[in-house]
């Protein structure tokens, strides 16, 4: 999925779709005074060195790792990282995957036709269902997971993948639906008009033309969706136990303790690394799709 | 944007306005079920006494469960801590965000790289991201923290018991400072630059151009940023669990956490039910202000 989603979300730039954000990127003054370059590098760094942090303890043997004063040069061990993938890892990260890819394509399933609805051929009244689907966001996810957790277990769905991504569902939807929508508002309106032509070539129009046009921002929304579902642990927690996803079995770590610094580095950097290079190839048209719904 | 689709006609026939709901009902009745049924269940559960460690005891209780979440003292310091940790947490990486925004707006050597570098906390696991946090940085023996209050000269700390609500903050905030910083870069590209321009050209310092034309441009932007911001904020639950366990003595307890600790640990259905519902409630009174500001803009964009 990396490897062929890079050359996808480049040529986004070239599209019209995308200039409309970019078209007041006159560089004339653009560059920046010195005092400026070295301030957002340090700032970059400092936000950053929790991160580097994690990855410079994962290369070290715990007595390293447990020394009072940082320590920047030692001997790398890599003894943690076969440890990592002992203890049940393979099931849980079968199941992280399983989750977000399945979550994730029924959300789209779900958003795609739904965006459509609400800004291709709107329904009456479309800004009061955005709205709504944007409220349900608000909802502290508190309120409801009683009654969530004793319809599952009437239906003997506890502590099954089902439950997880049934709930990953409501939860990543508004999202989806939201950033589906601005980039449909993108697209150039006789494109649109081509897709909203009544009887059967509405269906055509729409998967043949307007789709491949969306494509990257659908790639990002996507992604964007993964990262959510990869990450959740409120309903992971609550509603499973021994089958479940990755950041339960994080916890399991949470008992080692001050004495396993440098294990627990390396587990959480084996977790951490598949969203985080699909965050960073999707960073830009993330920031696209969460905006242009909503600021113009 | 120019060209939006054609308007809903008004004369649309039954046949017309159905064809045009049909793709849109999947995903509402999906969410209706997912969200809206299990509030209706959380009110008729807040009305009974339903404990699981008195089985056999489930019975109508009215409102006691109301009131006796009125008279919680323990809901109200948590309904306190959910206020400080959000408001704390949302300003923190606004300002934060907003700085790295408009240093790393400009072109120099390397900057793709930075923001790369800046935008990863974002997507760390946050529950990697807390164990992690919990043994590498605050703890007062070995922690980063406790070496760089060292190194300034200020007394260790033992971050995590004593200044809990402050470690769950500061880690919150560096998760989500990219994410501000993210949507501010967006916005500060989108400034025109010609009223900077003209800016320059009446000899405005850089503080005034500041004031005068970038922060107002970038209002809407704030706003937003604002609003994702707290409403995920607001939902906290794995720093807690992993980094304080909501303590000490329920200092670092916000209303997620405690629901948790009510249904999960007490097996209190009833009374955490109500403790769910009074917290909805109170957070859409809140959020009240925050969800006209965003319809606002909805309606700001379709007068366009």
């Amino acid at each position: 999925m990396t490897v062929t989603t890079s050359p996808q979300t480049q040529p986004v730039a070239e599209q019209p779709a995308a200039e409309i954000p970019r078209r007041k990127r006159h560089r004339t003054k653009d560059t920046a005074s010195w005092p400026v370059a070295v301030l957002g590098w340090l700032g970059s760094l400092i936000l950053f060195s929790p991160v580097a942090y994690m990855l410079l303890k994962s290369f070290q043997t715990e007595t390293d790792a447990a020394s009072p004063v940082p320590k920047l040069i030692f001997k790398p061990t890599f003894e943690h990282y076969p440890e990592v993938f002992g203890q049940g890892f393979w099931a849980y990260a079968g199941n992280s995957i399983a989750i977000a890819v399945i979550s994730t394509v029924v959300v789209l399933l779900l958003a795609i036709p739904a965006a459509y609805a609400l800004a291709v051929r709107p329904v009456r009244k479309a800004q009061d269902s955005l709205f709504f689907f944007i409220s349900t966001k608000m909802m502290p996810v508190a309120a409801a997971i009683i009654p969530v957790y004793i319809v599952a277990q009437q239906l003997g769905l506890l502590n099954t993948v089902t439950v997880l991504i049934i709930m990953h569902l409501g939860m990543n939807l508004p999202l989806a639906i939201w950033m589906i929508r601005s980039f449909l508002q993108e697209v150039p309106g006789e494109v649109l008009e081509a897709a909203a032509m009544d009887g059967a070539g509405r269906l055509r129009a729409m998967r043949s033309i307007v789709l491949p046009l969306i494509r990257p921002g659908l790639w990002s929304t996507a992604l964007l969706c993964c990262v959510f579902s990869w990450n959740e642990y409120f309903y992971a927690v609550n509603l499973t136990t021994t089958t479940s996803s990755l950041p339960l079995f994080m916890q399991k770590f949470l008992s080692f303790g001050e004495l396993y610094t440098a294990q627990v580095a390396a587990v959480a950097t084996v977790v951490s690394v598949p969203v985080v290079i699909l965050g960073w190839i999707c960073q830009r048209s993330l920031v696209r799709g969460l905006l242009f719904g909503a600021v113009k | 944007m120019t060209t939006i689709a054609p308007p809903a006609p008004k004369t649309s026939s039954r046949r017309d306005s159905w064809s045009r709901r049909a793709p849109l009902l999947p995903a509402l009745i999906i969410t209706l079920l997912l969200t809206q049924v299990p509030f209706v269940m959380t009110i008729w559960y807040s009305l009974q006494n339903w404990n699981l460690l008195n089985p056999g005891r489930r019975s109508f209780a009215g409102l006691d469960n109301y009131q006796q979440t009125f008279t919680d003292s323990v809901f109200w310091q948590s309904l306190g801590n959910t206020a400080v940790l959000t408001v704390g947490a949302t300003v923190a990486s606004m300002v934060v965000g907003l700085v790295l925004a408009v240093l790393l707006q400009k072109k120099f050597p390397g900057r793709g790289i930075a923001r790369t570098l800046a935008i990863t906390p974002f997507f760390v696991m946050p529950v990697a991201a807390a164990l992690f946090w919990r043994s590498a940085i605050f703890d007062p023996s070995f922690g980063l923290l406790g070496w760089l209050t060292d190194a300034v000269g200020l007394p260790r700390v033992n971050w995590l018991s004593e200044q809990s609500m402050l470690s769950i903050i500061m880690i919150s905030s560096w998760r989500w400072t990219p994410f501000a910083m993210l949507v501010l870069l967006a916005g500060l590209q989108a400034l025109p630059e010609d009223q900077l321009e003209a800016a320059r050209v009446d000899g405005a310092t850089w503080w005034q151009q500041f004031r005068g034309v970038m922060l107002p441009h970038l209002r809407p932007f704030l706003e937003l940023t604002a609003l994702l911001l707290s409403m995920n904020l607001i939902q906290t639950f794995g720093e807690i669990a992993l980094l304080t366990a909501g303590g000490p003595a329920f200092g670092t307890t916000n209303i997620t956490y405690y629901v948790y600790l009510r249904a999960f640990q007490s097996f209190d259905y009833g009374l955490a039910s109500a403790y769910g519902l009074v917290a909805l409630v109170l957070t859409i009174a809140l959020a009240l202000p925050a969800l006209r500001l965003l319809s606002g803009i909805f309606q700001q964009e379709g007068r366009r």
